[in-house]
């Protein structure tokens, strides 16, 4: 990638490194960027990548916020590089570090097997109420019943929200805010009957009861979703679930 | 996959940003609530005992320190309330009238309003009705 040098203005891109293979813990790099004022931090990070020093890692790949791999930490605030320009960093430069509450595997890069394995238990797909075939056709729905769980479906898996969840932080059994919103996205579906089976996935410690509403995750979702509501809705779901089962041990309706 | 990662301390958390600051004010905020709680119950058992105690617990908040102390709690109380209906339309499934959603301001506002009115109607019953 090559960006046209036509000024002679640099800027200050300070980088978390960490080697796993010689370093016993991370420390700062600082490179002098080329810098123009349409150019986003992965612009930069790029720059430094192909002219610079080629040890830097770093993940990307559609630099227009909806392939979510570009989550980093910039000035301590959780943001994806490929939208944040540098000219919001100018002339004081920028700190970018990996995404916290995650384990750094190479300098910038998280590891993110925890949060894949919950994405898994939260069954994120539509499960029918009744076995269907493609005879059935469509099964339209009303624009209100799309706008019960539209904006959770714009999730991109990039992290964000748990890089800003302290309780995710503190105990990283938490199923965190993007797994229970689209979990919440599912079930809030009218097509959708997989309710129940979801229901242990929010009832459990690690569900929506490790939340306490620091709210911090809808604030830096680049995407609009409200995994704040998602969560702390399935509070009164789980509530309703609890007595539910008291009152009939063998109910399994929920609303 | 094995590999050595690194784990970064979570210590100190709270001191990171202006929003965590805020929602560590909110929850501390509670602690007040509770205390001037307290005060209320140890009046009602006070109350339970006959006038004289009653009386004495009443002289003992006249006090400047107990005095402060409702002063400070009430700012608290006002930072907890506040606070608590800001988070509230988070807590609830999308309501809707007349087929629009209703917006998350309207719903902060209602609450808030429905807590300064009840407070003033508690403020002027007791006005109304001292001896």
């Amino acid at each position: 990638m090559s960006i046209p040098v036509t000024t002679s203005k640099t800027i200050a891109i300070e980088c978390l490194r960490y080697n796993p293979e010689s370093d016993t813990e991370p420390r700062y790099q600082t490179y002098d960027v080329p810098y123009t004022d349409d150019m986003s931090v992965l612009q930069g990070l790029q720059y430094i990548k192909d002219h610079l020093d080629g040890s830097l890692t770093f993940r990307w790949s559609c630099r227009m916020a909806i392939c979510g791999s570009c989550g980093t930490m910039l000035n301590g605030v959780p943001a994806l590089s490929c939208e944040s320009f540098l000219r919001n960093y100018w002339p004081d430069g920028v700190r970018v570090e990996p995404l916290v509450n995650f384990p750094i595997v190479r300098d910038l890069v998280i590891d993110q097997t925890d949060f894949l394995h919950k994405l898994d238990t939260v069954k994120p797909w539509l499960i029918p109420r009744e076995p269907r075939v493609l005879a059935d056709g469509a099964r339209p729905q009303t624009p209100a019943q799309m706008d019960e769980y539209y904006q959770y479906s714009q999730c991109i898996n990039c992290l964000l929200c748990y890089a800003a969840c302290p309780q995710y932080g503190l105990t990283p059994g938490f199923t965190g805010p993007a797994a229970l919103a689209l979990l919440h996205r599912y079930n809030a579906d009218s097509r959708d009957g997989g309710t129940a089976e979801r229901m242990e996935v929010i009832n459990a410690e690690e569900g929506v009861w490790s939340c306490t509403l620091v709210g911090y995750c809808s604030v830096v979702c680049p995407k609009g979703v409200d995994p704040a509501r998602a969560i702390n809705q399935n509070k009164i779901n789980s509530t309703k679930d609890y007595f539910a089962h008291l009152l009939m041990p063998r109910g399994r309706e929920v609303p | 996959m094995t590999q050595r990662t690194y784990v970064r301390p979570t210590a100190g958390w709270w001191r990171r940003n202006g929003h965590y600051r805020a929602y560590m004010l909110r929850e501390a905020s509670s602690v007040f609530v509770t205390a001037y709680a307290l005060v209320l119950l140890v009046g009602l058992a006070r109350l339970a005992q006959g006038r004289a105690p009653f009386e004495a617990w009443r002289a003992a908040l006249a006090t400047p320190w107990a005095l402060a102390f409702h002063v400070v709690a009430l700012g608290f109380f006002v930072c907890h309330a506040w606070t608590w209906f800001a988070v509230m339309p988070k807590t609830l499934p999308f309501i809707r009238m007349r087929g629009r959603r209703v917006p998350d301001e309207a719903l902060v506002a209602a609450g808030a309003c429905a807590a300064v009115a009840a407070s003033l109607l508690l403020f002027l019953a007791v006005w109304w009705t001292r001896p």
